[in-house]
């Protein structure tokens, strides 16, 4: 390392080192950025429902949306084609993943939202408008029984939606946390 | 000194003779998959012994009688959904996976993208939020390590209640080690500013579904890094370039390919793949979340299935073994099905959560017999045998296909079956 008083000859020597500090173990060449421009990319949904985007949508709207821009892989009314099937299936058990549903398995209903968003139509994704994500999301929660035919979902009803498998999990390594 | 192989006592059951044997020099080797060269042949001057050679080229290519070493993929043809491909650890040797045949899971292809415009974001809970180009990245202080990546599928379909006929490339070729250079995460972290109230952060792919995994910031700042070259060169499209996040030793998934935004959090995000997919259920009806480490494993590349043995004789046992916990201690090598063990040489360096070549002289008598190796890491975890996984973690009640992934994180001991022709299968011993 460099001594305090090196770096302020280096600093004097090389006028592209002037953002150096004494504590820097690298040039420090970080373009400081605004949470504006960083809005496009920044759609991580946390499992508390925090970073959820305006907009709503119901099941029945999920549905029509599902069989236009869904269905031709996932099979009519979730049933599963050439990508997986989404509906529900009763309890697991046995350790084969295959069992695993939305309604069994998933633990918070964040990662839907979140992950149909950012991943999907496999073929478009980041193409769905976000009342079009949440019309989704309500879709699969209703058909895996999750929430009702009926439910109207947005960023506060979404937050709220509890998983039955919510706590059907063990953390393997807590203490590399 | 010039010891004949029958000369020297066994350490083990069936042959299985001292790790230091091949030191001493003077021993005659069977290959697996070459005829034996006893035959009587006058040499002459070949074809290209007589003409000049093939002109330089800019890029080297292999030689057209290895075109056939390559991985095996699930999706030749580009089919819509995650494509695999396995790389033929029983036809490489050494400890480095070439990039071309790095195992690949990939969401939805590899993204083409220009360097010259990715950016790498630095946000959430930090003092000032930044981005890097990767032409900054190329002036910050440059680490080079050795580390393996593993799927937390690889061996999957090894849950299966029966034996697979399945070659070894298929069973955990998604497993691979390479030389990687680039930067410490810590180092762009502390640039940023860790607010105290960050746990985990959440790293994002720019490839299509933009996949996105949790890390805890204690991993992060301690052996984290942005990878930027692989092997010496930057890294293949299909290997995450221009930038993939390296999380040594931990589930394969969280080394986030083609990187562009980490975003520093209180809590896991619970993305798709640490949610739904790398969950593995057990036998009580609960699952394993955020599993992280890829546990002590070794399986024994040479013989396996997919070789063949070539009459009796002196053989060279040669595998890879390997830790997300850090160094190989010891791996042992049982000829008879694990009833009697040997320790088998390890070849230098043992480095941490890196591949580590395993050898050991074996005289084959031609009879059958069954291959183990077992694995222990200097932390002292040792890798389960197939009874004691099976205890743990449960097996499956119908013989899965080879290429699905019912389960996750499969360690257990490996048994190969040698028959009296030289076939090598799966077995369960």
């Amino acid at each position: 390392m460099f001594t305090l008083k090196q770096l302020c000859v280096l600093a004097l020597a090389f006028g592209s080192f002037v953002t150096l500090n004494a504590n820097a173990d690298g040039p420090r060449l970080g373009r400081p950025v605004s949470n504006e421009e960083l809005a496009a990319w920044d759609t991580s949904v946390m499992p508390d429902g925090s970073n959820l985007p305006a907009g709503s949508g119901t099941a029945a709207q999920g549905a029509k949306i599902f069989a236009q821009k869904c269905a031709a892989c996932h099979g009519e009314n979730g049933a599963g084609a050439a990508a997986s099937a989404l509906q529900p299936k009763g309890p697991i058990t046995s350790i084969n993943a295959a069992e695993k549903t939305i309604g069994n398995f998933w633990p918070y209903a964040s990662t839907l939202f979140d992950y149909i968003r950012r991943a999907m139509p496999w073929q478009q994704p980041k193409s769905l408008a976000n009342d079009e994500v949440y019309a989704l999301t309500a879709y699969l929660l209703a058909l895996n029984k999750v929430i009702g035919e009926d439910a109207t979902l947005d960023a506060a009803a979404l937050a709220k939606v509890q998983m039955p498998n919510r706590h059907g999990f063990v953390m393997k390594f807590p203490d590399r946390i | 000194m010039n010891h004949r192989s029958d000369e020297l006592p066994p350490v083990a059951g069936n042959g299985l003779l001292d790790r230091r044997a091949f030191l001493r020099g003077g021993m005659a080797l069977a290959g697996y998959t070459v005829v034996n060269s006893a035959a009587a042949e006058t040499l002459v001057d070949d074809a290209w012994s007589r003409v000049p050679g093939s002109v330089t080229q800019p890029y080297g290519e292999r030689s057209r009688f290895e075109e056939k070493v390559v991985r095996t993929l699930t999706n030749p043809q580009g089919e819509p959904r995650v494509q695999n491909a396995r790389t033929p650890l029983h036809l490489l040797n050494g400890v480095i996976t070439p990039a071309g045949q790095h195992f690949v899971v990939a969401q939805a292809g590899a993204p083409d993208i220009d360097p010259a415009r990715h950016r790498i974001a630095i946000h959430g809970l930090v003092r000032q939020p930044l981005v890097f180009t990767l032409e900054a990245l190329a002036r910050y202080p440059q680490v080079t390590r050795m580390h393996f990546i593993e799927c937390g599928g690889n061996g999957a379909p090894l849950f299966s209640p029966q034996p697979l006929a399945a070659t070894l490339q298929a069973l955990h070729g998604l497993v691979s080690c390479s030389e990687w250079t680039g930067v410490m995460l810590s180092t762009l972290l502390e640039e940023a500013g860790i607010d105290p109230r960050a746990k985990w952060l959440i790293a994002e792919g720019a490839d299509a579904p933009t996949l996105t995994r949790s890390v805890p910031l204690k991993k992060a700042l301690d052996d984290t890094m942005i990878a930027l070259y692989q092997n010496g060169e930057r890294l293949l499209p299909s290997n995450g370039y221009p930038a993939r996040l390296l999380v040594p030793g931990w589930e394969g998934n969280m080394n986030i390919k083609w990187l562009r935004r980490i975003k520093l959090t209180d809590q896991p995000g619970y993305t798709f793949p640490e949610a739904k997919t790398y969950t593995p259920l057990l036998p009580n009806g609960k699952a394993y979340n955020f599993y992280f480490v890829q546990e002590v494993k070794s399986f024994i590349t040479h013989p396996s299935p997919g070789l063949k043995m070539n009459g009796a004789g002196l053989y060279e046992i040669s595998g890879l073994a390997f830790s997300g916990d850090g160094r190989i201690a010891r791996v042992m090598v049982s000829a008879d099905g694990g009833k009697t063990w040997a320790q088998a040489a390890l070849q230098e360096p043992v480095l941490a959560k890196s591949f580590t070549r395993f050898r050991l002289p074996w005289r084959w008598d031609g009879g059958s017999a069954i291959l183990q190796s077992r694995a222990t890491d200097e932390r002292g975890n040792v890798q389960p045998t197939r009874t004691e996984f099976v205890a743990a973690r449960g097996e499956l009640k119908t013989v899965p296909p080879v290429a699905a992934f019912p389960n996750q994180h499969h360690n257990a001991v490996m048994s190969w079956g040698i028959d009296a022709n030289g076939g090598v299968k799966h077995v369960y011993a």
